[in-house]
């Protein structure tokens, strides 16, 4: 299926976000993940579900004014 | 010392993070700085690149606290969302909230400002409100459970300095015992100086050091502009005068005319 990451669009077979997030190679990185608009907390990730066509947002700690 | 939701600084420079020309300069700013507290943003990450993740580190190098930012939201949804996400991220409950109204002045949504404050502090952030002078507004944060409150100078990264004088000192004469930060707008330390002269508690900037022609020597003259300002404040500055007074004695002059 596809999904929406960041904007731009990707084919997964993982049904999981922390599945899908590790196929991203954001596995052991300082993230914070929302689904569709929605924040999705860390410990969450294992038991979120994706499907066609979600808007995952990946995050990380960057400059700020 | 400064007393911000139980933390307490020494410092009354709060820096941002943005806008340096290289990670070591902004280390080296930070410390010119002599800062307590960072401000730092969450942004898309691509997997491969890691960016965020060298930022962090050095963040956490410098053993400062941070203050998340919710820069760039328009809602009060993207807000509260982005809160969420900072929290989790760089474990602390601190939010400098914003959320913008207006892109050509990058003035705070005082309506979804108070809105999403509301929301947060019932949820247990300790919220930083970007705000304006407005005493009703501020009000109203204070209300919906905001325990600092940072005004503008002016327009975010455009250097005016504190644009309503008047506005800001109604603002700390009105609520003398609220820690107030002018956040935004500062574009020299005299600007800062000055709004300590007020009696505002602290003062953030981040464009005018970063984007100054010598980031690490202005993060210092700031330093010291706070300070300067601080303890003049503290000293009791003299009323301003319309006319003239002479300070050497006019008793004992000469008759030499």
């Amino acid at each position: 299926m596809k999904i929406l990451v960041n904007g731009a669009w990707h084919d997964t077979e993982a049904v999981k976000l922390a599945v899908a997030l590790g196929e991203l190679g954001y596995g052991d990185q300082v993230v914070a993940t929302a689904v569709n608009g929605e924040f999705v907390g860390a410990e969450a990730r294992a038991h979120t579900t994706l499907a066609e066509g979600d808007r995952v947002e990946v995050l990380a700690p960057m400059q700020g004014g | 010392m400064l007393e911000l939701y139980g933390a307490t600084l020494r410092s009354r420079l709060l820096l941002g993070t943005a806008r340096y020309s290289s990670p070591a300069v902004l280390k080296e700013a930070v410390a010119a700085a002599r800062t307590e507290v960072v401000t730092v943003s969450l942004r898309r990450e691509a997997g491969a690149e890691r960016a965020g993740q060298g930022f962090w580190s050095l963040i956490r190098e410098l053993g400062v606290r941070v203050l998340p930012n919710t820069a760039g939201c328009h809602s009060v949804k993207e807000a509260v969302t982005t809160a969420h996400m900072a929290r989790e991220v760089f474990a602390t409950p601190w939010v400098k909230l914003e959320v913008i109204g207006e892109d050509d002045t990058l003035q705070p949504d005082v309506f979804g400002l108070a809105e999403a404050a509301r929301i947060l502090c019932g949820e247990g952030f300790e919220v930083f409100p970007y705000t304006t002078e407005d005493l009703v507004v501020a009000e109203r944060l204070l209300t919906a459970g905001c325990r600092v409150l940072m005004p503008w100078g002016a327009p975010i990264g455009s250097g005016r300095g504190l644009n309503n004088l008047f506005g800001l000192g109604a603002l700390r004469a009105h609520f003398p015992h609220v820690p107030l930060i002018i956040d935004a707008g500062l574009g020299v330390p005299s600007h800062a100086a000055h709004a300590m002269e007020l009696g505002f508690d602290a003062v953030l900037v981040n464009t005018a050091v970063a984007q100054a022609g010598d980031p690490v020597a202005m993060a210092a003259a700031f330093a010291q502009a706070v300070e300067a300002g601080y303890a003049a404040r503290a000293a009791g500055p003299i009323e301003p005068k319309d006319f003239g007074t002479p300070s050497t004695p006019v008793i004992g002059q000469a008759f030499l005319g």
